[in-house]
């Protein structure tokens, strides 16, 4: 525990997809306590990359670790292990359909079979209200939710194992520029008072904005910067041009100038 | 991380103290296991214990919970604990109760009024369906360019021409089957002419479209349920409705035609196959020449029995199709309602054709009986 190692670190990875090359020799180490934007543009492999993280693609050559430890390997148990040490949300919330609100925040903690039933009814209530929801939401089915409460839901099942690394897929995406605001400002100060670290892909320029304390440029089949907004700002490249000093990013980033 | 750990021990006063050390958080719980949690309770158990937290290295909601239930749901009398940690259980002491929970002490009467008013909707919404399919008949006889000709014509494809394959397979083991179980008792009583009369009859009367229309309600029937459900799902009908197309023109009238036509000309394809299976094995086994056979099966079996096949096919095949859809438009949005209803539709479909069967043995019992 004493050199602690970075939560995610991407040595030499590459992609290759349906016969084209999507990453070559990508290099990305995120420290604890980061609030990473991973941004790109489309088709450029973002979201590729964080399936990546996440262990459900793996990548042609080179390794992703989390927690410096690989995300294959060892058995089983150990792969489980890693896997409940970080929450994903998922861009659609992949709530389970079949079950309620209440069922499928607590099912993550059910699956570990060592909580009791009233310790996990507290949690999962306690995760509800942490993500700003009433408490009668508990019994509705998915299919009964609208797209920012299916978000708030998402969020609470992904935060039930205590992550302390949180991956986000678009958490913005489809949702009302006042929502959006309102669900950047839950994540921040979750992460705030949970200490968690967050890697999320965006197009949003508000929630690189609201959220982000870093940003990775994803463009080149690499990572072509890392840094603070503001550093990564002054960079002289097309992507960067467009994406931070369009009409739209000039508004969103006027702090950052 | 240091694991979760507790020890007893006597204070200087006397009292007992329960000393709490390492992370409480839940990974560590995880890690420390079941029978460690169930010690943990029974220690917990004795009421008068000091708590001395000092020692927790990290606290996460879970520990927190875990610790608040240990507690009975309310902070013990002693308890020594950071303040940072105390804080939590400000938050905990809080939480609300999930709503609802408690039974119904009716439930059993609510459940049977809903099982018998969710049968009185199936039989609304498939009266529904079927006086929509007329109209849309109606509609077609007016303007006749509105016929889905391309959904037809794939439909029939894909119910049909895609399905002669295994209703062939099936069908040609059957007849043998049939053919050999029955030679082996005609031979018996010397009676070998008649096996020609037993695979006629059975066959084409009965079998031919039973065995089609199981086949097709499996293959067909499920598929349409699926893919009307996954539409549903998807919003897709939602999406042709309001793109003006009516959806029961579109999705359901199709398949209705193709399994009207599909399903008739299967039962003879399907009766063809299983009766040259049961003349190849009669031919093996009662050593029945082929020539014989087709010259005796024409006598043998009045033509009426392969009309009555054809019209039972057909009205087999519009019975799956309904209830295809029927079930198909039902689907809730979730994956368990998706996978019930198919499941339904298949089972449903058997039955009413089983239905249908009985009902045609009964009114055509004196229609195509040999002299």
């Amino acid at each position: 525990m004493s050199s602690d190692p970075p939560v995610v670190s991407i040595r030499d990875l590459s992609t290759r997809l349906g016969g084209r090359w999507i990453h070559r020799h990508l290099d990305l180490e995120i420290k604890r306590g980061e609030r990473v934007a991973l941004v790109g543009d489309s088709g450029s492999g973002k979201t590729t990359l964080l399936r990546q993280m996440i262990g459900l693609l793996t990548p042609t050559e080179g390794e992703v670790r989390l927690f410096g430890e690989p995300l294959f390997g060892g058995g089983v148990a150990r792969e489980r292990a890693l896997r409940q040490r970080f929450g994903v949300l998922f861009q659609q919330g992949a709530l389970f359909s079949a079950f309620d609100v209440f069922a499928n925040i607590a099912f993550p903690l059910r699956e570990l079979k060592t909580l009791d039933e009233a310790v996990i009814r507290d949690l999962v209530m306690l995760k509800l209200e942490m993500v700003e929801l009433p408490a009668h939401a508990a019994h509705l089915m998915p299919a009964q939710l609208s797209g920012g409460m299916i978000k708030r839901v998402a969020l609470a099942r992904a935060l039930s194992l205590e992550p302390e690394l949180l991956l986000l897929d678009e958490p913005t995406a489809g949702l009302d520029p006042d929502l959006s605001e309102a669900f950047e400002r839950l994540i921040r100060s979750l992460c705030e008072r949970l200490g968690l670290t967050v890697v999320f892909v965006t197009h949003d320029l508000d929630t690189v904005a609201a959220l982000a304390s870093r940003v990775a440029v994803l463009a080149e089949q690499r990572i072509l910067a890392y840094g603070a907004i503001d550093e990564i700002m002054r960079i002289d490249h097309p992507f960067v041009h467009n994406f931070f000093h369009s009409t739209r990013g000039r508004h969103a980033f006027a702090a950052f100038r | 991380m240091n694991p979760a750990g507790f020890a007893l021990r006597r204070g200087e006063d006397g009292a007992d103290e329960i000393v709490l050390e390492g992370a409480w958080v839940l990974r560590a719980i995880v890690a420390a296991g079941r029978p460690w949690l169930v010690r943990l309770q029974e220690v917990a158990a004795d009421r008068n214990l000091r708590w001395n937290g000092l020692g927790i290295e990290a606290l996460d909601s879970a520990g927190a919970v875990l610790l608040w239930h240990l507690w009975g749901r309310r902070l013990p009398e002693a308890l020594l604990l950071a303040p940072g940690h105390r804080e939590l259980f400000a938050r905990i002491a809080g939480i609300p109760k999930p709503p609802g929970g408690g039974r119904e002490p009716y439930a059993w009467l609510v459940a049977l009024g809903l099982a018998s008013l969710s049968l009185a909707w199936h039989v609304r919404d498939f009266i529904v369906l079927l006086g929509q399919l007329v109209l849309d008949m109606l509609h077609l006889l007016r303007h006749p360019s509105d016929l889905p000709k391309r959904e037809i014509s794939a439909n029939i494809y894909k119910t049909g021409v895609r399905a002669m394959p295994v209703t062939a397979l099936v069908g040609f083991l059957i007849g043998v089957v049939l053919s050999y179980l029955s030679a082996l008792q005609l031979r018996q009583l010397g009676a070998d002419m008649f096996i020609v009369n037993i695979l006629g009859f059975g066959i084409i009367r009965e079998l031919g479209p039973l065995l089609v229309a199981v086949l097709v309600a499996g293959r067909s029937g499920s598929a349409m349920t699926a893919q009307l459900g996954v539409m549903r799902v998807t919003e897709e009908i939602d999406a042709l409705v309001a793109m003006g197309v009516p959806r029961s023109l579109r999705l359901v009238f199709p398949k209705v035609v193709a399994l009207a036509v599909t399903v008739p000309l299967l039962v003879v394809w399907t009766s063809g196959i299983a009766l040259a299976g049961g003349m190849v094995a009669a031919n093996f086994q009662l050593d029945i020449g082929y020539g014989f056979f087709f010259d005796a099966l024409p006598k043998a079996v009045p033509v009426a029995n392969l009309w009555i096949g054809l019209v039972k096919g057909f009205a087999f095949g519009v019975a799956i199709a309904l209830v295809a859809c029927h079930f198909g438009l039902r689907v809730l949005p979730n994956t368990e309602s998706l996978s019930f209803n198919t499941t339904a539709s298949v089972v449903t479909a058997i039955t009413f054709v089983i239905l249908i069967d009985a009902v045609f043995a009964i009114v055509t019992r004196t229609i195509g009986m040999p002299l």
